[in-house]
Order: C-alpha cells, then structure tokens, then sequence
C-alpha cells in the first residue's frame, strides 16, 4: 500500500468507520443470546454432579449399607459415616454428615457406592445465608432423596448405556 | 419598595423558575443517559442489559440513585476535607451552570447572551479544576494520577475545540448562540465543515473523558482515576458531572454543527415537529454516537492520546481555520456585520 493511499484511509478514518458499523450491525440486529437466569435456564447432563441425596428404595427402605466407601475414596474428607446394626440385624448408618463447604463435587462418592444411595443430584441452587446449613446430615440427605428421585432415576436411566 | 420588587425580587424568581425547568429535565436526561448506556453497550455485546427493575428495567436508575444516596460518605483521613467535599460539587454545578446559555427553541434559553461562546468555552475549561482539586484532595497515587492525566487531556483537546469554535464562529458572523443556529437555516455547518464536525465530536470525547479517551478514569490502570476515594453521593455527584458534560457537550454539538432546533428540510412533515423537540432528537443522537463509539474502539494509549492532540488536531484545525477564512474571504461569503 503506497504512502498516499495509507495517508488517505487514516484521513477519512475508514477502518474507525467500518468498525462502526460491525458493532451498529450487533446493535441493531443481532439478538441477545443472555439466558435469562432465574427465569430461564441452560440445559444440564444428565451425568451434572450438584448437590448430594441419599436415595431410597421403591418400599421406602434406605439404600446405604454403611460400606463406608464413599467416606474412604472422599479426596476432601468431606463425608462423615457412623455404623451400628439396627434392631433387624441390617447394617445401617446411625450418622451420615456431609460438609458441603469441604466438598469438591469431583463425583467420587456415587462412582463408589456399590448400591446407587449416595448420588449428586441435579440440583445446583442450594446457596445458604450461613455456613451450619451447608453441613447437611443424614436426615436432609435423605429428604433430598425423596425430593429428587424422579430426576435422578431418569438421569441414571440415561447414562447408563455409557458406563 | 416596588422598585425592589419589580427590578430584583420578581426576575430572581423568573429566573429561578427557568432554572427549575431546565435542570430537572436535564436530571432525568442524566439517569435515563446511564440506563441508556447500559443498554446500548448490552446490545453491542449481545447481552440484555438491565431488565429486571421496572418494565425493561426502566426504572434502574432511581434504584442506582437511591442506593448512591443511602450509602455512607467515606472521607479518606489523609484528605483534606473541605476541598474533598467541595471538589465534586465544583464538577457537578459546573456541569450544570452551562445550560444557561444553550437555546432550545427561538428564544427559549435562560441568558441569551452576546458571547454564548466563550462563556460555554469558559465554563468548560474550569471543569478542570473539580477533578484537579478531587486528585489533589483525595491525597491518593491513583487519584492524582487519574487527575494529571486528566487535567492534561482537557487542555490539550481544549486548544483544538477553541479552533473549531472560532472557525463556526467565522461562519456563522455571531458568538450568539440563538444567532449561530439561525445562520445554519440553508445549510447545518455540518456538511460545508465536516472535518471540522469530526474533530469537535473526537475532541468533545476527549473533553468529556468517554471512550476511547477515558485515560483519566481508566479502570484497568488506574481503578477509576480521580473519584477512585469517592464513595455515596459525593461520587454520584461526579457521575451525574460526567454525564451532564456528556449532554452539554451533545448539545454544543448540535447548536453549533447540526442546527439546533431548525428541522432537517424546512418543508411540511419536518416543520410540523416542534423545534425543541429537534433539538432533543439531534442531542440523543449525539449522545448514541458517544456510546456507539464507547461500544466499539479500545482506549488509547496516553502517547496516543498526546500526539493526536497536539500534532494531529492542532495543525489540522489551525490549517481549516485558515483555509475557512480564505474562501470566506476571497468568495465574499463573510456574514454582513
């Protein structure tokens, strides 16, 4: 590009222009591709590692046979299993804490559990005011369970041909 | 008694009730311009912008002010804090003192003044001084960087835009300001001086400190430049100071380059819109063009910023001045005085 053909573009401002009019054309006629968070949402895997349940059976019996694999393979030490034989003589967990603030959601615990209990779900508004209600116990896991079922079900139906 | 009366007492309160008329408009203006930004530059990144305050977000504003006004006023303990207090409502008033000459419609402006001009010229180079005495006060590095730069960038620009002033000026045969806009009734100053229409709107960006020329408050450098101390309304007061030089400066665009209130074609469907209803339109206009251009260019860099000032627009407006005032003159087209 010669000296005065360079001198003229940078005196009429022709690359200053047309980049004016690249962000006119986004102005006015490219849609918003904002999803609309609260309103709206992005689609999730069905393999999403969010918040953690405890399931049950379909007769209501708790899946969890205190194996405490899932406490053992936890790289943030974050599950806390205490054990006892129930009056039936099955083994049951008398205590199975979480400490969500510990977790790293990497997903361990469901890969260990040999009978599908401990899952996380796909549930990822579970945001608190104060960190004692991110410590989650047996008893909210478990309503988590009975919250989520559906879901879950339907999501390890789907990734089942996978694993 | 009657004299005191009909000579001070009753022009005072005129004057006061133009003033009313003019700033709480200009207010409004100032707010809907920040929500205004935000969703220009939303669309040019195709996000939404604010949506959830109000119908389209429309009322994000007022809920920007009332957070503004309820926080608490941080004075830093190393400032100085009458000028530190003072500094912003320097900026703010000076903001807002300007309007008084701009007319709006034949007739229809507060002072109509003999040298609009030069007092439009005036109040916008003491606009400095709300933001040196703010660095200086704050008794901060980044402030006072940010007011350096600043002060430094409004004299350069300053110097150019006093070219462009005087060239309109020569056209237009008035420092009148009602009188400039009247000369443009054939033809805005727009066409016949385009270029210079280029550098008053690139400089005015540099006065107003907008993008691409926002070294003074440049947030990835100098966190916010000047009001980085400011918190509440003392930094509301900056804000409000910057967008209503945005304004004035849109306005200044208009009355001198784009006929202020005439009609673009003065035949039937343009004369029927009302003057200050044109006037309105070319300031909002003006104003998406600033955020047309924030939305596009990256900042300059400050020898950038200097060398377009000084070897660039200086020459360049100088050498149109001249050569404006020699075709006026050989053409015998200088306005009859």
């Amino acid at each position: 590009m010669g000296l005065l053909e360079r001198a003229t573009r940078s005196l009429l401002l022709t690359e200053l222009l047309s980049g004016l009019g690249l962000t006119l054309r986004y102005i006015m006629f490219k849609r918003t591709v904002t999803v609309n968070y609260p309103y709206e949402k992005g689609p999730l895997s069905p393999r999403f590692r969010g918040e953690h349940v405890l399931r049950r059976y379909p007769n209501g019996e708790e899946r969890c046979i205190a194996c405490k694999l899932c406490e053992a393979i936890c790289p943030a030490l974050a599950i806390t299993i205490e054990a006892e034989p129930r009056e039936d003589g099955s083994r049951r967990t008398t205590r199975y804490d979480i400490d969500m603030t510990k977790c790293i959601y990497c997903g361990y615990c469901q890969e260990a559990c040999p009978v599908d209990a401990i899952v996380e779900g796909p549930n990822f508004e579970f945001a608190t005011e104060t960190h004692e209600e991110l410590l989650y116990d047996k008893e909210k896991l478990l309503a988590n369970g009975d919250r989520w079922e559906a879901e879950i079900a339907k999501n390890l139906g789907l990734d089942a041909p996978y694993r | 008694m009657a004299s005191f009366w009909t000579g001070y007492a009753w022009p005072t309160v005129i004057t006061a009730i133009e003033v009313i008329a003019v700033v709480v408009p200009l207010l409004l203006a100032i707010a809907y311009l920040t929500y205004a930004e935000r969703k220009v530059l939303a669309f040019s990144q195709l996000r939404k912008g604010p949506n959830v305050v109000g119908p389209f977000g429309l009322l994000q504003p007022f809920a920007d002010g009332l957070k503004l006004l309820v926080k608490e006023t941080i004075v830093p303990s190393g400032a100085n804090r009458v000028v530190f207090v003072i500094a912003p409502l320097i900026t703010f008033t000076l903001a807002l003192v300007a309007w008084a000459v701009i007319p709006f419609d034949p007739g229809v402006v507060i002072a109509n003044i003999n040298v609009g001009i030069l007092y439009l010229f005036a109040i916008s180079s003491l606009g400095v001084y709300g933001i040196i005495l703010a660095g200086w006060a704050s008794n901060s590095r980044y402030a006072f960087l940010g007011a350096l730069r600043s002060a430094a960038q409004m004299v350069s620009y300053e110097v150019a835009i006093g070219f462009v002033l005087v060239t309109v000026l020569l056209c237009a045969g008035s420092l009148n300001l009602t009188e400039i806009v009247e000369a443009q009734r054939h033809i805005w100053f727009a066409i016949p001086l385009l270029p210079m229409f280029v550098i008053f709107f690139i400089s005015a960006l540099a006065e107003t400190g907008r993008a691409p020329f926002d070294l003074p408050e440049g947030e990835t450098e100098i966190v916010a430049g000047y009001f980085v101390e400011y918190s509440s309304m003392t930094f509301a007061l900056f804000y409000l100071g910057e967008y209503g030089n945005m304004i004035l400066m849109s306005a200044m665009t208009s009355v001198l380059f784009l006929g202020g209130w005439l009609a673009p074609f003065g035949v039937a469907p343009f004369t029927w819109v009302p003057g200050w209803l044109w006037f309105m339109l070319k300031i909002a206009f003006v104003l998406f063009c600033f955020l047309w251009v924030r939305a596009t260019f990256p900042r300059f860099r400050y020898d950038q910023l200097m060398r377009l000032g000084w070897k660039v627009f200086l020459p360049f407006s100088l050498f149109w001045l001249v050569l404006t005032a020699g075709v006026l003159t050989a053409a015998g087209w200088l306005p009859a005085r």
